[in-house]
């Protein structure tokens, strides 16, 4: 009774002497501390290697530091031109742009510029390559603006300053209007010609595709997995190898062997042919469209779709459908009514995993997809790699990405993330 | 403790032998395939017998060079030495500041007359970065068996166009550049006046209207291997690609195919070296360069793969080609029986409108 009109009275102590709350936090916050610098690790790794990369590549379709910094002093004279009118600038921003070129040459950084402004308007890229001629012959007594012009009148081009002077901020929203088939012009911005829009295309069939891809995958996936835990571990076992098979084979492999079996020469045509369903003529066209990309991707996305169903159909535990039954449901009933419901989870991680996955291949598109089958990561790609037109590439990439958060959220609004379970 | 310290001692010595063999490995860029072991047999296996401390690694990215070597050049890591590049390629690397420049004077070997090499190679020497190594051409091969012809065969590049007379599919290249020009010349526009006309909106209308009336019939390629496979198999009658690959196929697997020689396209490829490299591994790509580039190394090339040497000086020494024991000079593109009608990649067209003519090129695939 007496010692607990002490601890009523006063903090309760732990066994050296400082209040328990304290102790205990102090505990707590030390443990804390422990389990972050285990995962410490972990998390710098991920911050360097992933975040860090993907932030900068994303940062990348709004960069535009080339141009302020290779042509400070014309991008400052450039500000007096009005670019409506019709003509070239005057000679102050010629001579600034002289000086600025002076620099760059040295350098060696105009032509890097003259490709980044390129990517606006076509033909720019080889003014500045070719420089050396109007700049080397420039008498630096006399007035620049005619000297440029006469060495090479494309320099009295206003459609050049226009697309400098509308370059010339740190940022830009160029890639992000290409990205979209829009254009900026000194009349506002408006969208491109029919004849060279693109991404909205790309984009709306990739999606559409990716789609058709996960439908059939689950289709075609359901019933194996379903077989595959019903079946004594041993048998099922064996043809869970068939199904791993193909996942460890390489994916250029699995798509030539498409091409072999789907082309107009190939097995399939010729098996048709040869019993007679097909006449020589009319063989199929079953790649090179849009066919062939779903054929082909369906296959190498299947083990994707089957591994998270397997896995939960493995915990939906036998006897409550034999629970079901003895309560006088039929076969059909006691699938879809108990069976189904609880394997659902198995379908929205496989979607999410096949979409998302769907959504970013190219090298599979590219080689069986024709023209008809093709993604918009074929562009992503190109950019890349041929165009060097990164900041592009990065914008495309911004807005896939966005995409995808876009289908997770409604993914989450519709099933709820919790319930995607891959076992 | 004593397990730690020989550990470590090992790991040392490994270190060190393994930054020991890094300084005589020098990493050539190239295409792969029979491509790649020309080189091996023409320049780097005599440059390590000339050498025997170095080593030649092989790297298959010729490709994706462009990409890849930005991306070293942006990490600050760049881990090639010597890259095989198109011109178009060179030329991209070059206005990038990512490929160094070269002075034909100092850097290449003269011609065995004494001819300085930029007289020799003259006008291939389209970059400042770039040094031109052969010239081969994106052309036509067609099968030779095909029943529907009625025995006839295609004779100029237009049949490719003339889907009545020579039905079938076509395997094209999946860009604009060489299928506009082919596309304009069989519209009916003069070979001189291509460029000016592409270089306009309506131009290249013209040509991808060419284009579409032949679309259904087109199986587009993108790896050079895919129309050569398409002819053996029988999935295309017609088709583009580089020479050498159709040289390989007639000559080599014997496939029932000829050669389309009219309007070729003649590119040229060669090598580029990265800018900022060490001194001491710019030395040995320059010494390599010096070597790999000389008149008879170009022409040993030819005897292992059908691509023409860049050098002038080196056409009179093209022999026989060095397992089939068939004289080369016939097979190259630059042979005057084959280059009747010839157009050469057009490289300052290409580089300002690659781009744009590609996007209208897209947009008219995807529609």
């Amino acid at each position: 009774m007496s010692t607990m009109t002490d601890n009523q009275s006063g903090p309760m102590l732990a066994a050296d002497g400082t209040p328990l709350k304290v102790s205990l936090a102090r505990a707590l916050r030390r443990q804390k501390i422990r389990a972050f610098l285990l995962i410490v690790p972990l998390l710098a790794f991920i911050l360097i290697s992933f975040i860090a990369p993907i932030g900068d590549m994303l940062f990348r379709s709004v960069e535009n530091g080339i141009v302020p910094e290779t042509m400070p002093r014309t991008v400052v004279a450039l500000e007096d031109w009005d670019e409506t009118s019709g003509e070239a600038p005057s000679e102050a921003v010629f001579a600034a742009f002289y000086e600025d070129m002076k620099v760059a040459m040295e350098e060696k950084t105009h032509t890097k510029l003259g490709s980044r402004l390129n990517y606006d308007t076509a033909g720019i890229a080889s003014l500045f390559r070719k420089l050396r001629k109007p700049m080397g012959n420039i008498d630096e007594t006399q007035p620049i603006k005619p000297q440029f012009i006469d060495a090479e009148e494309d320099w009295g081009d206003p459609e050049v300053w226009q697309t400098i002077k509308r370059l010339s901020g740190y940022y830009t929203s160029s890639y992000f209007l290409s990205a979209v088939d829009m254009e900026s012009t000194h009349d506002g911005i408006q969208m491109k010609d029919d004849f060279e829009r693109i991404y909205l295309t790309l984009l709306w069939r990739t999606m559409v595709l990716s789609v058709a891809i996960t439908v059939s995958c689950i289709l075609l996936g359901y019933p194996i997995a379903f077989l595959l835990a019903n079946l004594p571990l041993r048998t099922s076992n064996i043809l869970m190898i068939l199904v791993l098979l193909p996942f460890w084979t390489s994916l250029l492999v699995r798509t030539s062997s498409w091409i072999v079996l789907l082309q107009q020469e190939g097995v399939i045509n010729d098996t048709l042919v040869s019993l007679g369903i097909l006449d020589d003529q009319g063989r199929l066209e079953l790649m090179y469209n849009q066919v062939g990309t779903i054929v082909a991707m369906t296959h190498i996305l299947l083990p994707f779709m089957i591994l998270p169903l397997y896995s939960v159909m493995k915990t939906i535990s036998p006897s409550y459908v034999r629970a079901a039954k003895s309560l006088g449901a039929n076969d059909w009933t006691a699938f879809w009514k108990v069976y189904f419901p609880n394997s659902v989870p198995g379908i929205g991680a496989g979607a999410v995993l096949v979409f998302i996955l769907a959504i970013g291949y190219y090298i599979t598109p590219e080689l069986v997809g024709g023209t008809s089958g093709i993604f918009i990561s074929n562009r992503i790609a190109y950019h890349i790699s041929s165009s060097l037109n990164w900041g592009l590439a990065a914008a495309l990439g911004v807005m896939l990405l966005a995409l995808i958060l876009v289908f997770y959220w409604l993914y989450d609004r519709i099933v709820g993330i919790d319930n995607v379970k891959l076992g | 403790m004593k397990s730690m310290h020989t550990l470590a001692t090992a790991a040392a010595a490994t270190m060190l032998v393994a930054s020991a063999a890094q300084a005589d490995e020098m990493t050539i860029v190239s295409w792969g395939g029979a491509y790649s072991a020309s080189q091996q047999k023409a320049y780097h296996d005599p440059y390590m017998a000339n050498n025997p401390g170095v080593t030649i690694v092989n790297d298959e990215s010729s490709a994706e060079a462009v990409a890849k070597l930005r991306a070293m050049d942006e990490a600050g890591n760049v881990t090639w030495d010597v890259v095989d590049v198109v011109a178009s390629d060179a030329i991209r690397l070059c206005d990038e500041g990512l490929a160094m420049e070269i002075d034909p004077a100092t850097h290449l070997a003269p011609a065995p007359d004494g001819t300085p090499a930029a007289e020799d190679f003259g006008d291939l020497l389209v970059s400042e970065c770039f040094i031109p190594q052969i010239v081969y051409s994106t052309t036509f091969g067609y099968r030779t068996d095909v029943a529907e012809w009625g025995g006839k065969s295609p004779s100029t590049v237009c049949d490719v166009f003339d889907t009545a007379t020579f039905p079938g599919k076509r395997s094209l290249e999946k860009r604009p550049i060489n299928n506009v020009e082919w596309a304009l010349l069989c519209d009916g526009v003069a070979p001189e006046d291509v460029y000016d006309v592409l270089g306009t909106d309506e131009g290249v209308a013209q040509a991808l209207a060419k284009l579409d009336t032949i679309r259904d019939d087109i199986i587009w390629w993108s790896a050079g291997a895919e129309t050569p496979q398409r002819l053996a198999d029988g999935e295309a009658v017609i088709g583009s690609t580089y020479n050498g690959r159709l040289f390989s196929v007639i000559e080599e697997q014997k496939q029932p195919v000829a050669m389309l020689w009219d309007w070729q396209v003649f590119d040229l490829d060669g090598w580029i070296i990265p800018a900022g490299l060490s001194d001491e591994r710019k030395a040995r790509a320059l010494d390599y360069i010096y070597f790999a580039t000389d008149t008879q190394r170009l022409a040993d090339q030819a005897k292992y793969i059908s691509y023409g040497p860049a050098r002038k000086s080196s056409a009179p020494l093209v022999g026989k080609h060095a397992d089939l024991g068939i004289e080369m000079a016939p097979h190259m593109p630059t042979d005057p029986n084959n280059a009747k009608t010839t157009l050469l990649y057009n490289y300052e067209f290409w580089a300002d409108n690659r781009d744009d003519i590609d996007a209208k090129f897209q947009a008219w695939l995807v529609q």
